[in-house]
């Protein structure tokens, strides 16, 4: 159970993790679009990242796949800062194919911090949100992952999809 | 009483699961959590009749997942949930979304390249 920690708070999220892994391996999982692809998308909705500038200023730009093969809208990210391998800051939201913000929903912003711990790393990520709205298209960008899948756990009818 | 409340919470999630048994149907709740969307152009992302997918949206309707509304000539379909549970199981779908991705990291950090680090 990696995740140690989680706090709510008015307007953020934050999720804290351990893993029993140097920073830089941590690292690498945002860094490298094909680990990335791995586990951004949730069960049964793949991410692809059709583009990857990590750097700053720098965009990423990807889709999902459902499970009848139908593509996703487009998101994107916005690289606000990138200090290697502990800080990273992005703007994230539904975007057109050249990663330009779409829709009528506010991007919001998510802060990554990893740092060394005996035998391994802890991760925090946190994110912000101003309205119910905000998390909405939050939520909406994560194909509401923990409803669905664990639906579709718990009941193999639902799972064949 | 509180038999009945069971009873009827048990109807619901019946009736939820039952609305979420269908491809479409979860696909429909996914895209109006992300946004309102109007009932014409959720029927043009399926291949099937306007009509097949306003049986969806009924189905849904029916369920409490999702509500439509009118504004002007459009009919737009939302989801519904009183504002505090909604605020709420969203942040419980965030929540469930992060430590999703958080299970995944650890099995791509777990893998051989990091046998050093053990699981």
């Amino acid at each position: 159970m990696p995740v140690t920690d989680t706090r709510r708070e008015a307007d953020a999220f934050t999720v804290v993790a351990e893993f029993p892994a140097p920073v830089e391996r941590v690292w690498e999982l945002w860094s490298d679009p094909r680990k990335l692809e791995r586990w951004w998308g949730p069960p049964g909705y793949p991410a692809t990242f059709v583009r990857h500038d990590f750097t700053v200023p720098g965009r990423s730009i990807y889709y999902m796949t459902s499970p009848e093969g139908e593509r996703t809208d487009y998101a994107a990210w916005r690289f606000l800062e990138i200090d290697a391998p502990h800080r990273l800051e992005i703007d994230n939201g539904f975007s057109d194919a050249e990663g330009e913000p779409a829709g009528e929903l506010a991007w919001n912003r998510f802060s990554v911090r990893v740092e060394p711990l005996d035998g391994g790393s802890r991760m925090t990520m946190r994110a912000g949100f101003d309205s119910a709205e905000h998390l909405e298209q939050m939520v909406g960008l994560g194909m509401l992952e923990g409803f669905l899948a664990a639906l579709a756990q718990t009941d193999p009818i639902l799972a064949e999809g | 009483m509180v038999v009945n409340l069971l009873a009827d919470a048990e109807a619901e999630v019946d009736r939820i699961f039952q609305a979420l048994a269908d491809a479409t149907r979860r696909d429909i709740v996914r895209r109006v959590i992300g946004r309102e969307q109007n009932v014409t152009d959720l029927a043009d992302r399926y291949a099937m009749s306007f009509a097949a997918v306003q049986k969806h949206v009924a189905v849904l309707q029916r369920s409490g997942l999702v509500a439509k509304r009118r504004r002007g000539r459009e009919q737009l379909v939302g989801p519904v949930l009183d504002a505090i549970d909604r605020a709420r199981t969203l942040l419980d779908e965030y929540e469930a979304l992060w430590r999703g991705r958080i299970d995944r990291m650890d099995a791509i950090l777990g893998e051989a390249e990091g046998s050093e680090a053990g699981r």
